[in-house]
């Protein structure tokens, strides 16, 4: 049982030496919670109240009516009104606004024409969200498209829309929900990642591992003993991620909370294998910190989490697949957001599997008891 | 148990043409040993002159270049694993956990190394006794001083009872009385049967060693018990008093039959070819030819006189 005794023996001393290292003890905490709460709050894809600007030459009922409904979308907010064209492109060069709409006096005249657009909007190019929005502005039912040129706004609310949109899972389209369960990948990830990462390559450079490596202990003894207490600690992080998520921004868990917890396990496991992985390449905490960042941008990238995945090009798919991440992100919404349970995500199960297998064999294959 | 040069001495560690490159540096160049069991072994050398790499080529820390190990039967570096639970290797530089107490430091190594609780306890008791760690038990291990790290590091690479212990200078931060201590726990163990290796830059420890290597630039350039050591010298050692010693000290240098000169305080302790039996009028005419009053009287040669001109043949090969 001396295998035991020296695998017990590596948790503790690991625990012991977390417990006084007070700032990778409060980055277990403070991660998640400044994770969540920028992404929850100031990542925030649902955009609104960009700042407007509106020159209005024709100043009619229509012009008006036009005005309040783009008001209405809450997409954008009116800043301010200009005189003319001129005085609107220089408040956007200076950065005042960020859209401007530009009302010709011959509004009621150019309504009547369907070949003619109605009135111009100003877009800051250098800002690619703005961009986007432009689009959704662009494309919105005018008023004076729907009837002729005298009938009220309310005219062209009764013109049906080309399709009728109905969102699934989210259907008041929060970011929060979309983000959120993703985010416990990523703030796994990262810390998961860095903390293992760092484990041993420490003991080498403060020279602990002169000695260790001349104790009668034996890889898998002082692996199992590194990994064991941080699956403890990626739990808590994933509790606290679940619970913010919940209080804070009424993330729904619609499946089980055991295949939740199973799914964050697996993934726990196979972060910690790579960061196991890196601590037997890295010469140094620094190398380490750095390897950890060259596998988490493509995470955070081709994962999902920042882009739909089906929308990527071929190889990125294929890099992305390798990832522990993109699975976990599958799992992770299927569970929390669809209500699936693991074993109707079998595959992204024994994906995660697999990358755990394969990083710890490479790890204890690659870890030498030798200065050299 | 009393050394005797007829006894045929089992070996605990033997090496053959062990050498050890680092690029083109030659850190260990063909040693030849034969350390005895149940002895304290002496590794004697300047800074650089691999000690502790030949210490690491020993418990397998390093893989040889050339050359073959076996330690206490086991073949090195393939039989480490096996070999790992019979040694206690203390490193030149602490490698203890800075961040645990003494007793934590102590708890961890005794389960690292099997021991079940109860022996833990009552080795550990044992060994904060011995090497008077009891006022410092709950201190942390990185707030400790030298000399006191030392012992707690003595004190948890024996907590096992190793058949070999391997001390990279051990008592490098340690003052006299603790030094005093520390020596004679050594000699309890090596009654006990422990083999010791210690690698060392005080001379009075290296003559306290039942044999030692004095080794220079990799290679073992004097080996033996260190009073036949000096006995051997090919040299005779002269006193030389004089009131401007350090004038007399570079006149000296100028001779090509003085081997080294050494200041200690107003005397300085000169060696000299043993062919040379009219040296110490010679000192003297030459000295009065640079108007320097002196009184010259042979001595007898000591560890350091071997340990000066051991390294100091090698250095003149190196030019
Ligand atoms: N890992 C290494 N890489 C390159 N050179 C090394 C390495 N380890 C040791 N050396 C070199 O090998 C030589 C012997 O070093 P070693 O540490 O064995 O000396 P030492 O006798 O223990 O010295 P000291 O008394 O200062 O501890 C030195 O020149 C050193 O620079
Ligand atoms: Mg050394």
């Amino acid at each position: 049982m001396s295998w035991w005794t020296r695998t017990i023996a590596i948790m503790v001393k690991e625990v012991r030496q977390l417990s006084r290292d007070r700032i990778t003890f409060g980055m277990i905490v403070g991660i998640p919670l400044l994770q969540i709460t920028l992404f929850g709050y100031a990542i925030n894809t649902d955009v609104r109240n960009i700042g407007t600007g509106v020159v209005d030459l024709a100043g009619s009922s229509l012009s008006r009516m036009l005005i309040a409904d783009i008001e209405q979308t809450q997409v954008v907010k009116f800043v301010r009104a200009y005189a003319d064209l001129t005085a609107l492109s220089d408040a956007i060069r200076r950065g005042d606004i960020k859209l401007g709409i530009y009302i010709p006096s011959d509004i009621e005249r150019r309504s009547g024409d369907p070949q003619r657009n109605v009135a111009q909007l100003l877009v800051d190019g250098s800002d690619p969200t703005i961009s986007s929005i432009a689009q959704r502005i662009v494309n919105m039912p005018l008023p004076s498209r729907a009837g002729s040129a005298n009938t009220s706004a309310f005219a062209s609310q009764s013109a049906a829309p080309t399709f009728s949109v109905r969102n699934y899972f989210n259907p008041e389209r929060r970011s929060a929900v979309q983000i959120v369960p993703a985010l416990i990948g990523v703030i796994l990830t990262l810390t998961m990642v860095l903390f293992t990462a760092v484990a041993i390559v420490r003991e080498r450079e403060r020279g602990n591992f002169e000695l260790l490596v001349t104790t009668p202990v034996r890889t898998v003894e002082l692996m199992v003993g590194k990994i064991v207490p941080y699956i403890a600690i990626g739990m808590v992080q994933v509790s606290i991620v679940l619970l913010v998520g919940s209080l804070l921004f009424n993330v729904p868990i619609r499946g089980q909370v055991t295949d939740l917890y199973l799914a964050s396990l697996l993934f726990v496991m196979a972060s910690l294998g790579l960061g196991l992985t890196i601590s037997t390449v890295a010469q140094s905490q620094f190398q380490a910190m750095q390897l950890t960042f060259f596998v988490f941008l493509p995470s955070i990238l081709l994962s999902g989490f920042m882009f739909p995945f089906d929308g990527m090009p071929q190889a990125a798919q294929w890099v992305g697949s390798v990832l522990p991440l993109t699975h976990f992100i599958e799992l992770i919404r299927g569970i929390m957001l669809r209500g699936a349970g693991v074993l109707e995500l079998t595959t992204h199960v024994y994906a995660l599997v697999a990358f755990f297998c394969v990083a710890m064999t490479i790890a204890m294959l690659r870890f030498v008891k030798r200065l050299d | 148990m009393i050394a005797t040069d007829t006894a045929p001495e089992t070996s605990a560690i033997v090496a053959r043409r062990l050498t050890r490159r680092f690029g083109s540096l030659l850190a260990v160049n063909n040693v030849n040993l034969s350390i005895p069991a149940a002895r304290i072994y002496g590794f004697l050398g300047p800074n650089g002159s691999g000690k502790s790499t030949t210490i690491r080529l020993l418990c397998g820390l390093l893989e040889p270049s050339a050359g073959t190990v076996t330690v206490l039967g086991f073949d090195m570096p393939d039989e480490a694993d096996e070999l790992r639970q019979n040694i206690g290797y203390m490193t030149q530089r602490f490698s203890l956990y800075e961040d645990l107490s003494v007793a934590e430091n102590l708890q961890f190594m005794a389960r690292i190394y099997g021991l079940s609780r109860t022996q833990a306890k009552t080795k550990i008791a044992a060994n904060v006794e011995q090497y008077r760690l009891g006022r410092l038990f709950k201190q942390r291990a990185g707030t400790l001083s030298g000399g006191q790290k030392q012992r707690l590091a003595l004190a948890s690479v024996t907590l096992h009872e190793p058949r070999l212990l391997l001390l990279d200078e051990p008592t490098s931060a340690v003052d006299p009385q603790s030094r005093r201590d520390f020596w004679d726990s050594l000699f309890t163990l090596a009654e006990s049967g422990t083999t010791i290796l210690v690698s060392t830059h005080f001379m009075d420890e290296a003559e306290r060693c039942h044999r030692l290597a004095i080794l220079d630039a990799g290679a073992v350039v004097a080996e033996g018990e260190p009073q036949a050591l000096a006995n051997d010298l090919k040299a005779s050692v002269l006193e030389v008093s004089t009131t401007n010693p350090q004038q007399a000290r570079e006149v000296l240098r100028q001779i090509a039959w003085v081997g080294s000169v050494t200041q200690l305080g107003n005397r300085l302790r000169v060696t000299v070819s043993r062919t040379r039996t009219d040296a110490p009028t010679e000192i003297q005419a030459t000295l009065s030819d640079a108007g320097i009053a002196s009184e010259t009287r042979e001595t007898r040669a000591n560890l350091e006189d071997v340990f000066v001109a051991a390294t100091a043949r090698a250095q003149q090969a190196d030019a």
